[in-house]
Protein backbone atom coordinates (compact mmCIF):
# COMPACT_ATOMS: atom_id res chain seq x y z
CA UNK A 1 0.00 0.00 0.00
CA UNK A 2 1.37 3.36 -0.96
CA UNK A 3 1.55 5.85 1.83
CA UNK A 4 -0.63 8.91 1.69
CA UNK A 5 2.36 11.18 1.33
CA UNK A 6 3.55 9.22 -1.69
CA UNK A 7 0.17 9.27 -3.32
CA UNK A 8 -0.30 12.93 -2.54
CA UNK A 9 3.10 13.67 -3.94
CA UNK A 10 2.16 11.83 -7.12
CA UNK A 11 -1.15 13.64 -7.32
CA UNK A 12 0.43 16.99 -6.68
CA UNK A 13 3.77 16.52 -8.37
CA UNK A 14 4.05 20.21 -9.14
CA UNK A 15 3.65 21.15 -5.50
CA UNK A 16 5.12 18.37 -3.36
CA UNK A 17 5.54 20.72 -0.40
CA UNK A 18 1.82 21.30 -0.35
CA UNK A 19 1.25 17.55 -0.51
CA UNK A 20 3.46 17.01 2.50
CA UNK A 21 1.68 19.82 4.30
CA UNK A 22 -1.67 18.24 3.57
CA UNK A 23 -0.47 14.87 4.72
CA UNK A 24 0.74 16.36 7.99
CA UNK A 25 -2.55 18.16 8.47
CA UNK A 26 -4.51 14.94 8.07
CA UNK A 27 -2.18 12.90 10.26
CA UNK A 28 -2.58 15.36 13.14
CA UNK A 29 -5.97 13.85 13.94
CA UNK A 30 -6.34 10.76 11.76
CA UNK A 31 -4.49 7.44 11.56
CA UNK A 32 -3.33 7.10 7.96
CA UNK A 33 -1.71 3.75 8.62
CA UNK A 34 -3.02 0.80 10.60
CA UNK A 35 -3.61 -0.98 12.77
CA UNK A 36 -6.65 0.26 14.66
CA UNK A 37 -6.28 1.34 18.27
CA UNK A 38 -5.50 -1.59 20.58
CA UNK A 39 -6.18 0.24 23.84
CA UNK A 40 -8.64 2.85 25.04
CA UNK A 41 -5.84 5.37 25.51
CA UNK A 42 -4.84 4.86 21.88
CA UNK A 43 -8.47 5.21 20.84
CA UNK A 44 -8.89 8.47 22.75
CA UNK A 45 -5.69 9.87 21.26
CA UNK A 46 -7.19 9.64 17.77
CA UNK A 47 -9.21 12.81 17.52
CA UNK A 48 -10.52 12.00 14.04
CA UNK A 49 -11.81 8.78 12.50
CA UNK A 50 -9.23 6.28 11.22
CA UNK A 51 -8.50 6.85 7.54
CA UNK A 52 -6.15 3.99 6.77
CA UNK A 53 -9.07 2.16 5.17
CA UNK A 54 -10.73 5.27 3.71
CA UNK A 55 -10.76 3.76 0.21
CA UNK A 56 -12.88 0.89 1.48
CA UNK A 57 -15.25 3.14 3.39
CA UNK A 58 -16.10 6.39 1.67
CA UNK A 59 -17.76 7.46 -1.54
CA UNK A 60 -15.16 9.54 -3.36
CA UNK A 61 -17.61 12.16 -4.61
CA UNK A 62 -18.91 12.78 -1.10
CA UNK A 63 -15.40 12.93 0.36
CA UNK A 64 -14.22 15.57 -2.10
CA UNK A 65 -17.33 17.66 -1.57
CA UNK A 66 -17.23 17.37 2.22
CA UNK A 67 -13.56 18.34 2.47
CA UNK A 68 -14.45 21.64 0.80
CA UNK A 69 -17.47 22.24 3.00
CA UNK A 70 -17.11 20.12 6.12
CA UNK A 71 -20.01 19.75 8.54
CA UNK A 72 -20.12 17.93 11.86
CA UNK A 73 -21.04 14.27 11.41
CA UNK A 74 -20.48 13.17 14.99
CA UNK A 75 -22.53 15.48 17.21
CA UNK A 76 -20.27 14.91 20.21
CA UNK A 77 -16.98 14.67 18.33
CA UNK A 78 -14.95 11.58 17.54
CA UNK A 79 -14.73 10.46 21.16
CA UNK A 80 -17.88 11.71 22.89
CA UNK A 81 -16.64 11.58 26.45
CA UNK A 82 -14.15 14.37 25.81
CA UNK A 83 -16.98 16.65 24.67
CA UNK A 84 -19.80 16.26 27.18
CA UNK A 85 -20.73 17.75 30.54
CA UNK A 86 -23.53 17.13 33.04
CA UNK A 87 -26.67 19.09 32.10
CA UNK A 88 -29.94 20.02 33.79
CA UNK A 89 -31.79 16.95 32.48
CA UNK A 90 -29.00 14.74 31.16
CA UNK A 91 -25.42 14.95 29.94
CA UNK A 92 -25.01 17.51 27.19
CA UNK A 93 -22.53 18.28 24.46
CA UNK A 94 -19.98 20.87 25.49
CA UNK A 95 -19.75 22.72 22.18
CA UNK A 96 -16.85 24.84 23.42
CA UNK A 97 -14.63 21.74 23.23
CA UNK A 98 -15.42 20.94 19.60
CA UNK A 99 -13.26 22.24 16.81
CA UNK A 100 -14.32 22.44 13.15
CA UNK A 101 -12.62 20.37 10.47
CA UNK A 102 -10.09 22.14 8.29
CA UNK A 103 -11.51 23.40 4.97
CA UNK A 104 -9.67 22.42 1.77
CA UNK A 105 -9.81 24.24 -1.53
CA UNK A 106 -11.00 22.32 -4.58
CA UNK A 107 -7.54 21.27 -5.77
CA UNK A 108 -6.44 20.07 -2.36
CA UNK A 109 -9.75 18.29 -1.81
CA UNK A 110 -9.38 16.49 -5.14
CA UNK A 111 -5.79 15.47 -4.35
CA UNK A 112 -6.63 14.40 -0.79
CA UNK A 113 -9.61 12.39 -2.00
CA UNK A 114 -7.47 10.62 -4.58
CA UNK A 115 -4.88 9.83 -1.93
CA UNK A 116 -7.42 8.69 0.65
CA UNK A 117 -9.29 6.50 -1.79
CA UNK A 118 -6.02 4.64 -2.42
CA UNK A 119 -5.89 3.58 1.25
CA UNK A 120 -7.46 0.16 1.02
CA UNK A 121 -6.66 -1.64 4.26
CA UNK A 122 -9.06 -4.35 5.44
CA UNK A 123 -10.11 -5.15 1.86
CA UNK A 124 -10.70 -8.76 2.92
CA UNK A 125 -13.58 -7.54 5.10
CA UNK A 126 -15.42 -6.05 2.14
CA UNK A 127 -17.70 -8.08 -0.11
CA UNK A 128 -16.44 -7.67 -3.65
CA UNK A 129 -19.92 -8.15 -5.05
CA UNK A 130 -22.04 -5.03 -5.64
CA UNK A 131 -24.67 -4.35 -3.00
CA UNK A 132 -28.15 -4.98 -4.31
CA UNK A 133 -30.07 -1.91 -3.21
CA UNK A 134 -33.74 -2.42 -2.62
CA UNK A 135 -36.68 -1.36 -0.56
CA UNK A 136 -36.35 -1.49 3.18
CA UNK A 137 -39.48 -3.06 4.62
CA UNK A 138 -39.30 -2.79 8.38
CA UNK A 139 -35.97 -1.00 7.96
CA UNK A 140 -36.79 1.84 10.30
CA UNK A 141 -38.49 -0.49 12.74
CA UNK A 142 -35.42 -2.72 12.69
CA UNK A 143 -33.04 0.18 13.14
CA UNK A 144 -34.96 1.89 15.92
CA UNK A 145 -36.72 -0.89 17.78
CA UNK A 146 -35.37 -4.35 16.98
CA UNK A 147 -31.68 -3.50 17.21
CA UNK A 148 -31.79 -0.22 19.11
CA UNK A 149 -29.31 1.56 16.80
CA UNK A 150 -31.11 4.85 17.35
CA UNK A 151 -29.95 4.83 20.95
CA UNK A 152 -26.57 6.13 19.78
CA UNK A 153 -27.28 7.51 16.30
CA UNK A 154 -29.45 10.38 15.10
CA UNK A 155 -31.86 9.28 12.36
CA UNK A 156 -32.75 12.86 11.55
CA UNK A 157 -31.23 16.15 12.64
CA UNK A 158 -31.83 16.53 16.37
CA UNK A 159 -33.50 13.15 16.87
CA UNK A 160 -31.72 10.08 18.23
CA UNK A 161 -28.57 9.36 20.17
CA UNK A 162 -25.56 11.62 19.92
CA UNK A 163 -22.54 9.55 20.90
CA UNK A 164 -22.31 7.93 17.47
CA UNK A 165 -22.17 9.50 14.01
CA UNK A 166 -25.42 10.68 12.40
CA UNK A 167 -26.90 8.00 10.18
CA UNK A 168 -29.25 10.14 8.11
CA UNK A 169 -26.30 11.01 5.89
CA UNK A 170 -24.54 7.63 6.18
CA UNK A 171 -25.75 6.49 2.76
CA UNK A 172 -24.22 9.56 1.14
CA UNK A 173 -20.90 9.19 2.89
CA UNK A 174 -20.17 5.47 2.86
CA UNK A 175 -20.43 2.60 0.45
CA UNK A 176 -23.14 0.05 1.19
CA UNK A 177 -20.51 -2.71 1.22
CA UNK A 178 -18.68 -0.93 4.03
CA UNK A 179 -21.89 -0.46 6.02
CA UNK A 180 -22.70 -4.15 5.64
CA UNK A 181 -19.23 -5.11 6.82
CA UNK A 182 -19.14 -2.70 9.74
CA UNK A 183 -22.56 -3.72 11.04
CA UNK A 184 -21.61 -7.38 10.66
CA UNK A 185 -18.52 -7.00 12.82
CA UNK A 186 -17.60 -3.53 14.11
CA UNK A 187 -14.69 -4.95 16.10
CA UNK A 188 -13.03 -6.30 12.95
CA UNK A 189 -12.55 -2.65 11.94
CA UNK A 190 -12.10 -1.11 15.35
CA UNK A 191 -11.65 -3.57 18.24
CA UNK A 192 -11.88 -0.88 20.93
CA UNK A 193 -14.56 1.16 19.16
CA UNK A 194 -17.78 2.21 20.85
CA UNK A 195 -20.19 0.40 18.55
CA UNK A 196 -21.22 -3.01 19.87
CA UNK A 197 -21.81 -6.00 17.65
CA UNK A 198 -25.58 -6.42 17.63
CA UNK A 199 -25.28 -9.79 15.90
CA UNK A 200 -27.82 -8.80 13.30
CA UNK A 201 -28.71 -11.89 11.25
CA UNK A 202 -27.07 -11.74 7.82
CA UNK A 203 -30.42 -11.63 6.08
CA UNK A 204 -31.47 -8.55 8.05
CA UNK A 205 -28.38 -6.42 7.47
CA UNK A 206 -29.49 -5.29 3.98
CA UNK A 207 -32.69 -3.96 5.56
CA UNK A 208 -30.66 -1.66 7.79
CA UNK A 209 -28.42 -0.57 4.93
CA UNK A 210 -31.35 0.02 2.58
CA UNK A 211 -32.99 2.07 5.30
CA UNK A 212 -29.87 4.25 5.55
CA UNK A 213 -29.67 4.56 1.76
CA UNK A 214 -33.30 5.72 1.72
CA UNK A 215 -32.68 8.16 4.59
CA UNK A 216 -29.76 9.67 2.70
CA UNK A 217 -32.03 10.66 -0.18
CA UNK A 218 -34.09 12.98 1.98
CA UNK A 219 -33.44 16.67 1.85
CA UNK A 220 -31.42 17.16 5.03
CA UNK A 221 -29.78 20.55 5.38
CA UNK B 1 20.84 -22.17 19.56
CA UNK B 2 21.08 -19.49 22.17
CA UNK B 3 21.02 -16.88 19.43
CA UNK B 4 17.87 -18.48 17.98
CA UNK B 5 16.22 -18.49 21.40
CA UNK B 6 17.09 -14.85 21.85
CA UNK B 7 15.66 -14.06 18.42
CA UNK B 8 12.44 -15.92 19.17
CA UNK B 9 12.14 -14.21 22.53
CA UNK B 10 12.78 -10.83 20.94
CA UNK B 11 10.22 -11.45 18.21
CA UNK B 12 7.70 -12.65 20.77
CA UNK B 13 8.16 -9.62 22.97
CA UNK B 14 8.00 -7.10 20.15
CA UNK B 15 5.49 -8.82 17.86
CA UNK B 16 2.87 -9.62 20.46
CA UNK B 17 -0.02 -7.14 20.35
CA UNK B 18 -0.24 -5.11 23.51
CA UNK B 19 -3.65 -5.86 24.96
CA UNK B 20 -3.19 -4.03 28.19
CA UNK B 21 -6.09 -4.63 30.54
CA UNK B 22 -8.33 -1.60 30.86
CA UNK B 23 -9.51 -0.43 34.26
CA UNK B 24 -13.20 -0.75 35.07
CA UNK B 25 -13.36 3.01 35.42
CA UNK B 26 -11.97 3.51 31.91
CA UNK B 27 -14.24 0.88 30.39
CA UNK B 28 -17.24 2.45 32.14
CA UNK B 29 -16.24 5.88 30.84
CA UNK B 30 -15.86 4.62 27.28
CA UNK B 31 -18.78 2.26 26.83
CA UNK B 32 -21.32 2.91 29.61
CA UNK B 33 -21.28 6.68 30.13
CA UNK B 34 -22.83 7.40 26.71
CA UNK B 35 -26.15 6.14 28.07
CA UNK B 36 -25.72 5.79 31.85
CA UNK B 37 -24.15 9.21 32.24
CA UNK B 38 -21.01 10.86 33.55
CA UNK B 39 -22.43 10.50 37.06
CA UNK B 40 -23.77 6.97 36.51
CA UNK B 41 -27.27 8.23 37.23
CA UNK B 42 -28.85 7.03 33.97
CA UNK B 43 -28.84 10.54 32.51
CA UNK B 44 -26.35 10.01 29.70
CA UNK B 45 -25.88 11.94 26.48
CA UNK B 46 -28.09 9.54 24.54
CA UNK B 47 -31.20 9.46 26.75
CA UNK B 48 -33.07 12.38 25.15
CA UNK B 49 -34.99 10.29 22.62
CA UNK B 50 -34.75 6.84 24.20
CA UNK B 51 -37.97 4.87 24.63
CA UNK B 52 -36.59 3.13 27.73
CA UNK B 53 -34.43 5.03 30.18
CA UNK B 54 -31.08 3.52 31.17
CA UNK B 55 -30.59 2.16 34.68
CA UNK B 56 -29.53 4.64 37.36
CA UNK B 57 -26.42 2.96 38.74
CA UNK B 58 -26.47 5.19 41.80
CA UNK B 59 -29.93 3.95 42.82
CA UNK B 60 -29.03 1.67 45.73
CA UNK B 61 -32.57 0.35 46.12
CA UNK B 62 -32.89 -0.79 42.50
CA UNK B 63 -29.31 -1.96 42.17
CA UNK B 64 -29.43 -4.01 45.38
CA UNK B 65 -32.22 -5.97 43.73
CA UNK B 66 -29.82 -7.26 41.09
CA UNK B 67 -27.35 -10.02 41.86
CA UNK B 68 -23.78 -9.80 40.63
CA UNK B 69 -24.56 -12.70 38.28
CA UNK B 70 -27.47 -10.76 36.75
CA UNK B 71 -25.32 -7.67 36.30
CA UNK B 72 -22.59 -9.76 34.68
CA UNK B 73 -25.11 -11.38 32.36
CA UNK B 74 -26.73 -8.14 31.23
CA UNK B 75 -23.36 -6.54 30.45
CA UNK B 76 -22.09 -9.60 28.64
CA UNK B 77 -25.25 -10.68 26.81
CA UNK B 78 -27.34 -7.52 26.69
CA UNK B 79 -30.75 -6.45 27.96
CA UNK B 80 -32.75 -9.05 26.06
CA UNK B 81 -30.87 -11.84 27.86
CA UNK B 82 -32.50 -10.75 31.13
CA UNK B 83 -35.86 -9.74 29.63
CA UNK B 84 -34.90 -6.08 29.60
CA UNK B 85 -34.50 -3.53 26.82
CA UNK B 86 -32.75 -4.21 23.52
CA UNK B 87 -31.24 -0.76 23.93
CA UNK B 88 -28.73 -2.30 26.34
CA UNK B 89 -26.36 -4.09 23.96
CA UNK B 90 -24.23 -7.18 24.62
CA UNK B 91 -20.65 -6.10 25.22
CA UNK B 92 -18.99 -9.51 25.01
CA UNK B 93 -17.31 -8.67 21.72
CA UNK B 94 -15.56 -5.69 23.30
CA UNK B 95 -15.07 -6.68 26.94
CA UNK B 96 -13.48 -9.79 28.39
CA UNK B 97 -15.10 -11.73 31.24
CA UNK B 98 -12.49 -10.19 33.54
CA UNK B 99 -13.39 -6.70 32.30
CA UNK B 100 -17.06 -7.43 32.99
CA UNK B 101 -16.38 -8.83 36.47
CA UNK B 102 -14.45 -5.66 37.26
CA UNK B 103 -17.31 -3.56 35.89
CA UNK B 104 -19.74 -5.32 38.23
CA UNK B 105 -17.50 -4.32 41.13
CA UNK B 106 -17.46 -0.77 39.76
CA UNK B 107 -21.26 -0.76 39.70
CA UNK B 108 -21.31 -1.82 43.36
CA UNK B 109 -19.10 1.16 44.15
CA UNK B 110 -21.42 3.48 42.23
CA UNK B 111 -24.53 2.26 44.05
CA UNK B 112 -22.76 1.79 47.37
CA UNK B 113 -24.75 -1.38 47.70
CA UNK B 114 -24.59 -5.16 47.54
CA UNK B 115 -27.19 -7.70 46.48
CA UNK B 116 -30.02 -7.72 48.97
CA UNK B 117 -28.71 -4.71 50.90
Amino acid sequence: MRSLVTVLALGLAATPALALDLQKKCATCHALTGPAAATLSELKARTGPDLFYAGNKYRAEWLSSWLQKPTRIRPAGTYYEDHIKPGAKHDEIDASTLTPHVVLNQDDATAATKALMALKANAALIDDQPFKAGSSPMGEMSFDKFYGCMACHEIEPGYGGQSGPEVYTAGRRMTPQFMVSYITNPQAWNPKGLMPNKHVPEANIPKLVNYMLALAKEDWQ
Amino acid sequence: MKRLSTLILTLTVFAAPSFAAETAKDNYAAYCVQCHGLQGNGMGLNVRDMSVQPRDHTDAKAMSGRSDEELFKVIKEGGLAVSKSVLMPAWNDVLTDEDITNLVSHLRELCQCTYGK
